[in-house]
């Protein structure tokens, strides 16, 4: 390899309002070399390469190419420098032809300064010859499948001499064959001297394709493997990388086992895969996994907010019907969505609205709302959830995402769950505001519900959690009791592996 | 929503004052009267219109639904020879059913509301024409139907004391100050009025919170029909004859003017009953005082165009302003 890198980031650093999304992380790739960079969800890759693509201005830190340093404050430059980037949504329009879509931007003009469709087929036609695309250029976009959307991306990566391909998540919508095709693609890439760094959560691919594994933790450099070194547990090691001492609080609850029963729950997403689960009253049952693995999915269609989905629930001995949202919730199963400005709350509206709207007949006689009655069950949940608003009259918007998020919560509080899920319930949230909620599932659950909750944050999920039920694509691979369990087992569980002290997902 | 309604209210005023000063005959009993009477008639369906809108939609068809029940009206009344109460029930219903037809378009085949109720626009104006074989219908002699009449386009609270003499106010207007307040009670403090704004406010996080979104937009597009099934009613015996070619065009058009000059935002979630009244008295007074003002009465739409433009630019120009400071 060159004794120069072609690419060499230096201590670079980046903080957010609250969070040091990376704190002098370095990196370098060489000239055709494939570089795989793994970590946790929010472990810092994602801003590492928005940096690289000119998203985001470092705070700190240098960026070298071919021994010289750079700046990168747009998307312009880091074009210029030859990095492209491919996201896992692809950036393509579908309704334009393979060689528009290539040359898009940056369209050749003829004599008439109209566009020269003669060039830009003559042009795109070797390109796709190359990454081995048998199609002619002129076909519309939106009839390829996604693999070859995305290497219609690679071949505009070609067009533009990109010497450094970054690629977040390729593989994420693919089939065994198609993921196949791309890691030749990839290796004929190398041949010819272009770089990839290739961000994945499948291990089995990044060991098959990378030269090399750098892997991020907390947004520092948990360490570098060699190509001899790279294996499964090698990587899961540093991806972890620590033992955390939880003081667990084991569960005073008096649980009683199978109370929630979820058979044959399958999503639009993952129409392939169905799961079943059962959680007791009094327990709070974690589903652990990597971005994508489908957990919101399933969620969403056990509570009726998937119109393709489907699950059959019991609750104690009862069967229950949903087929709506309103069906679960007047069942009294809620849930506090991940996303909390789209689903979880209307932010034009006010704290007081907001509290009161699943259940807003309670507030009613013959069709009116008392606002009286309304204001003080606001006022109620804002007290005992400590939410710090100028009042119920506030508007969501004007909140800190932790108050809103208690919000969120506050408005099932009131209608007394049965079954409470919250998905990423701390996601963006200050550690404080965190403490709060996770005291408050415990309470929640010590009083007779059954708290389901999805996180992405590995240490919350352990902290949390009575049982972890860890899912991979669509999948429960394995369900963990969090008193025995550690950051790796779930790790393994979440990229695909078998862990001996896993149990099968509805024996409980 | 308040400082909104101020503002176009201000405007209004002004509007009035000027006109008054320069034609002194805009107070006149007569213009008056005839006002009231023009604003109810274009107010109770730019009330259902506006509700449409809240939900984020839109109902071009009310134009052609106001000829297809003038000309229902006139022919099972003078034609037909059905008893008023019965072709009223009719004139009511259809456009009730056409509403809810559209809202289920909308909300289950989520179908663009632009487009079906473009589509609504041509086949309702096609189906008027075609029962009424094209020709101009009527009440005949206004004796007929004097009961229906007198409730459709009378007057109410005449008196005179000493020499002044009040005429009464037009039916028209009685109808929409009770249905506005009727509208504003449901849109401000009902249960189905908070799912309203809810629902064009979010409609994802409405569906999460467990309400029926469907049903909520559906009984917009309803309503609008029901409103715009009586203001129908007054508008056939206001104008005594429906041509069904032309009885109703571009209304739509005035109700979603007056919607939007009234603070209503065509994203949806936002409105107020009485930002809506207040709007379609304005484009009234405005044609008013092209009358009494003797602008070219050809410059009538340009007027209206003019003025609904600054108001919405002013209103946009204002918020942004408060949005920076």
């Amino acid at each position: 390899m060159d004794p120069t890198p072609l690419l060499e980031m230096r201590g670079i650093s980046k903080r957010f309002p609250g969070v040091v999304a990376l704190d002098q992380v370095s990196l370098s790739v060489g000239k055709g070399e494939v570089l795989a960079l793994c970590g946790e969800n929010g472990a810092g890759k994602s801003t590492l390469m928005k940096i690289l693509g000119g998203v985001y201005q470092p705070d700190d830190g240098d960026l070298v190419v071919d021994g010289n340093p750079v700046r990168i404050s747009g998307v312009t430059d880091s074009m210029a420098l030859g990095i492209a980037f491919i996201h896992q949504e692809l950036n393509v329009l579908d309704n334009l032809d393979i060689a528009a879509n290539i040359f898009l931007g940056r369209e050749p003009l003829n004599a008439l300064k109209l566009i020269d469709r003669k060039k830009i087929h003559a042009d795109t036609g070797p390109l796709l010859k190359r990454l081995g695309l048998d199609i002619p250029s002129t076909t519309p976009l939106r009839n390829l499948s996604i693999a070859q959307q995305q290497m219609v991306e690679i071949a505009k990566a070609l067009s533009l001499k990109a010497r450094v391909i970054i690629m977040d998540e390729p593989t994420s919508s693919l089939t065994l064959t198609e993921t196949a095709r791309l890691l030749e693609v990839i290796a004929e890439l190398r041949t010819d001297g272009v770089s990839i760094i290739y961000i994945s959560h499948r291990l089995g691919e990044v060991s098959e394709c990378a030269d090399r594994v750098e892997v991020l933790r907390d947004g520092k450099n948990a360490g570098g493997l060699s190509r001899a070194e790279i294996s499964h547990d090698a990587i899961v090691a540093k991806m972890v990388g620590r033992e955390i001492q939880h003081v667990r609080v084991p569960s005073q609850a008096n649980q009683t086992p199978g109370y929630l029963k979820v058979r044959n729950a399958r999503s639009s997403r993952f129409p392939g895969h169905s799961i079943s689960f059962d959680a007791a009253r009094g327990e709070i049952l974690g589903f652990a996994g990597l971005v994508g693995a489908g957990r919101s999915e399933i969620i969403k269609a056990m509570v009726g907010l998937d119109p393709h989905g489907s699950a059959e629930v019991a609750l104690g001995t009862e069967t229950l019907v949903i087929r709506h949202a309103r069906d679960a919730i007047s069942h009294g199963i809620f849930l506090v969505p991940e996303d909390r400005r789209q689903e979880g709350l209307v932010t034009e509206m006010t704290v007081r609205e907001n509290i009161t709207l699943p259940d807003l007949g309670t507030y009613a006689s013959s069709g009116l709302v008392s606002k009286a009655r309304e204001t003080a069950v606001a006022t109620e949940q804002i007290g005992s959830l400590k939410i710090k608003t100028p009042g119920p009259e506030a508007l969501i918007r004007n909140l800190s995402g932790g108050n809103q998020q208690k919000v969120a919560i506050g408005k099932w509080l009131a209608m007394n769950p049965k079954v409470l899920i919250l998905d990423e319930p701390t996601r963006g949230i200050d550690v404080g505001a965190k403490a709060e909620i996770y005291k408050l599932m415990r309470t929640l659950a010590e009083s007779g519900a059954v708290i389901l909750v999805i996180s992405s944050d590995m240490e919350e999920v352990l902290h949390v959690s009575d049982r972890i039920a860890v899912m991979h694509e669509g999948r429960i691979t394995g369900v963990l009791d969090a008193a025995d369990c550690n950051e790796q087992n779930v790790m393994q569980l979440a990229v695909g592996r078998t862990v001996s002290c896993a149990k099968p997902a509805s024996l409980s | 929503m308040m400082k909104k309604e101020l503002g176009i209210f201000i405007l209004l005023v002004v509007l009035c004052v000027a006109t008054a000063t320069i034609n002194p005959r805009f107070l006149s009993q007569a213009n008056l009267t005839n006002m009231a009477n023009v604003i109810g008639l274009f107010g109770v369906f730019s009330l259902g219109l506006g509700l449409v809108i809240i939900t984020g939609g839109i109902d071009l068809s009310v134009g052609s639904m106001c000829a297809l029940s003038g000309i229902v009206l006139s022919m099972a009344l003078t034609e037909w020879k059905w008893a008023w109460p019965l072709a009223v029930l009719a004139v009511v219903l259809i456009p009730m059913a056409l509403g809810w037809a559209q809202g289920a378009l909308i909300t289950r085949v989520k179908m663009q509301p632009f487009i079906v109720t473009l589509c609504g626009l041509l086949l309702y104006r096609g189906i008027a024409r075609f029962i009424a074989d094209d020709g101009t219908k009527g009440f005949g002699d206004p004796s007929n139907f004097a009961t229906l009449r007198a409730i459709a386009s009378g007057k109410i609270f005449a008196f005179h004391v000493g020499d002044f003499k009040f005429e009464g106010l037009p039916m028209p207007f009685v109808a929409l100050i009770v249905i506005g307040f009727i509208l504003w009670v449901v849109l401000h403090r009902s249960v189905y009025g908070r799912y309203l704004l809810a629902v064009g406010r979010n409609e994802e996080a409405a569906r999460f919170s467990g309400i029926n979104t469907r049903l909520v937009i559906t009984a917009a597009y309803v309503i609008a029909g029901l409103l715009t099934g009586i203001s129908g009613i007054m508008i056939a015996f206001y104008t005594n004859s429906v041509s069904p070619s032309n009885h109703g065009n571009f209304y739509e058009l005035y109700g979603i003017a007056a919607a939007v000059l009234g603070g209503c935002s065509l994203r949806g979630g936002e409105g107020s009953i009485i930002g809506i009244i207040i709007g379609t008295a304005l484009l009234q007074v405005l044609q008013n005082l092209v009358n009494l003002l003797g602008i070219p009465s050809s410059l009538n739409f340009a007027v209206m165009g003019a003025v609904v433009l600054l108001g919405v630019l002013a209103d946009q120009l204002l918020r942004q302003r408060a949005r920076t400071a």
